[in-house]
């Protein structure tokens, strides 16, 4: 395999001018197919999630999933897009085994969603409008695995296993418009516009959204001008890019091969490329052809799909608040600063704060809490923060006894990690540990005694008014008490017992 | 005549994977116009105000609730398989990664 030369990135970007274009394939977690009523579940044992549908069997009928039809008008309205008032399933044709019906069901010039856009917050805050052309439905295809050959990859497979569980997945296909502009930014501007998408459709409840599993699935177009030219260059298609590291990547990787080849002062080709986690590269796939002429044709077996205006209407009022409206509200309820919130958005426990502060605390003592104590202790035992055992009332509990004295914050950690060992609610672990603050006087005051007798020329400097030497008479109570006093209380009483005005 | 060639028929067959001889392609070149032709009488009957349609019964939304039916087993969905391992059907490798 030979390996393509590239230019610098910034090379690349002093001399032309990127377009880029996506295609992501979502995966609808509906119950059953888009076709048939199969289930649709992920990691069953192969060919078990199958009917005659999903098999392509001679005389068969599909009939649409009508969860899935609504799903993808929801998908279709958080994108902004119009939701068609009419529009049918397309066979488009070809042969491959991971399709026994020789055509994937699909849709064509009649998407149920088109002309839509999306906004994406770049990480510095720049607002990025992408343009949305279209989302349609269709049906995911069974799963192939090359067998013999090399390691998996067909080059030199002896035959293919195929798994038809997948085949008849409910898809929705996200087609954007050319995005123009972006600049270097393209590569930024990719991974986040995936990340949008993603997130959109988790939040939206449609698809499990789990890229690793392939629930949404990037194909990246890449072609490059130079300044100033109005023409778009000839781009090339990198197929399943699947993870959003990988996205910023490959669309990277693209930019310096191609201006690489422009350099050189040949075409590109247009063809798939096929990008490689382990070299982060990509190599050629295939050459656009004759194969690619899918003679598409409207599916007679489906009728026509009419979405009436009231029951897109209905689908909008189930919309949840879009997941960067809601950011932007809870940054300004909460008056985090920037830094702070996106501190939080990062560390993923935006969800854990917000249910905190449902459950009583101040917006402040949430986040002290969850960024301070909680995301520290996830990271070490290599969990998501919301999965560590901590409850919002956990730590409601735990702030309610620090303001009333009961235990200091050094304490208050030390309860939070008895939680965790499963010792009981903050209260308990209070009493069981003992580490409740003395606040009973008596064993006070017999330790300021003890401290005072153990220092008396500190006890003269504070009765001749030097009272910030109080400090070392506490230090001793302190120690003694093995930090269990309330050192407010201590202070007072120590006053108290010389004689001293405050 | 129908707009239909020898070029058109040799490349459906390679779309279809039918392997034509050069007689075959000769004479089908010739029958589909036919076939072509007659199928075309359909849009003298068919007035400007009758729309194209893909279904010959005028109905919309014929939608099933997503709740699960039946499956095969895996035994079941091979049984009609030329070759099968591991419970996956068995095909020869094929040089196209999409």
């Amino acid at each position: 395999m030979s390996v393509d030369a590239t230019l610098s990135f910034e090379e690349a970007m002093e001399k032309y001018d990127p377009v880029l274009g996506f295609e992501v394939h979502v995966e609808l977690n509906t119950k059953t197919k888009m076709f048939s009523s199969a289930p649709n579940v992920f990691g069953d044992e192969p060919n078990t999630n199958v009917n005659e549908v999903d098999l392509g069997m001679p005389g068969v009928l599909p009939v649409v999933n009508k969860t899935a039809v609504e799903s993808s008008i929801k998908i279709g309205l958080a994108l902004n897009c119009k939701i068609a008032e009419y529009c049918r399933f397309a066979r488009k044709n070809y042969f491959y085994p991971d399709t026994p019906k020789n055509f994937q069901t699909s849709q064509y010039d009649e998407p149920i969603a088109y002309d839509g856009y999306l906004d994406i917050e770049l990480e510095d805050g720049t607002v990025f409008r992408v343009e949305i052309e279209r989302a349609h439905m269709e049906e995911d295809a069974g799963k192939l695995t090359h067998m013999g050959g090399s390691a998996g990859r067909i080059q030199g497979a002896d035959y293919s296993l195929v798994d038809y569980n997948r085949s008849g997945v409910p898809l929705v296909e996200i087609v954007t418009k050319p995005i123009q502009g972006a600049g270097s930014r393209a590569p930024e501007l990719a991974k986040a516009y995936v990340a949008a998408v993603r997130e959109i459709v988790k939040n939206l409840g449609v698809s499990d959204a789990k890229m690793e599993r392939g629930n949404v699935r990037c194909d990246a177009n890449v072609s490059l001008r130079p300044h100033g030219q109005e023409r778009f260059g000839i781009r090339s298609e990198t197929k399943n890019v699947n993870s959003l590291r990988a996205v910023e990547h490959a669309v990277r990787y693209e930019i310096q091969r191609h201006a690489a080849v422009l350099d050189s002062g040949q075409p590109v080709i247009q063809e798939t490329r096929h990008w490689h986690e382990d070299t982060r590269s990509t190599t050629s796939g295939r050459a656009k052809s004759d194969a690619d002429d899918y003679r598409y044709f409207p599916e007679p077996d489906l009728v026509p799909v009419v979405a009436s205006r009231e029951w897109v209407e209905e689908l909008r009022a189930t919309l949840p608040e879009p997941p960067a409206e809601r950011r932007k509200r809870l940054k300004e309820a909460w008056g985090y600063s920037d830094l702070e919130f996106r501190d939080v958005v990062n560390a993923g426990v935006m969800d854990s704060i917000e249910e905190t502060i449902a459950a009583g605390a101040s917006a402040d003592v949430a986040r002290k809490w969850w960024m301070g104590e909680i995301v520290g202790r996830a990271k070490v035992a290599d969990v998501d923060p919301s999965a560590l055992g901590v409850t919002p009332q956990v730590i409601v509990e735990l702030n309610k006894l620090v303001e009333d004295g009961k235990i200091n914050n050094k304490m208050a950690t030390q309860v939070l990690d008895g939680v965790l060992a499963g010792e009981g609610t903050p209260a308990e672990i209070v009493e069981k540990r003992g580490l409740a603050v003395v606040s009973d006087d008596g064993p006070l005051l017999e330790a300021i005694d003890a401290a005072l007798a153990a220092q008396p020329d500190v006890a003269e400097k504070i009765r001749s008014g030097k009272l910030q030497a109080i400090g070392a008479i506490v230090g001793g109570v302190m120690k003694a008490t093995r930090g269990q006093a309330d050192a407010g209380r201590v202070k007072e009483l120590i006053l108290e017992k010389l004689g001293v005005q405050a | 005549m129908a707009a239909i060639n020898r070029d058109d028929v040799a490349h459906l067959a390679r779309l279809a994977h039918i392997e034509m001889s050069a007689e075959e392609l000769d004479r089908m070149a010739v029958e589909l116009a036919v076939i072509v032709d007659s199928v075309k009488s359909v849009s003298e009957a068919a007035g400007e105000d009758v729309p194209a349609t893909s279904h010959p019964i005028p109905l919309t939304n014929v939608f099933r609730e997503d709740v699960v039916g039946h499956t095969f087993t895996a035994e079941q969905a091979l049984s009609g398989a030329p070759d099968a391992y591991e419970n996956r059907f068995k095909v020869p490798a094929i040089l196209d990664e999409d």
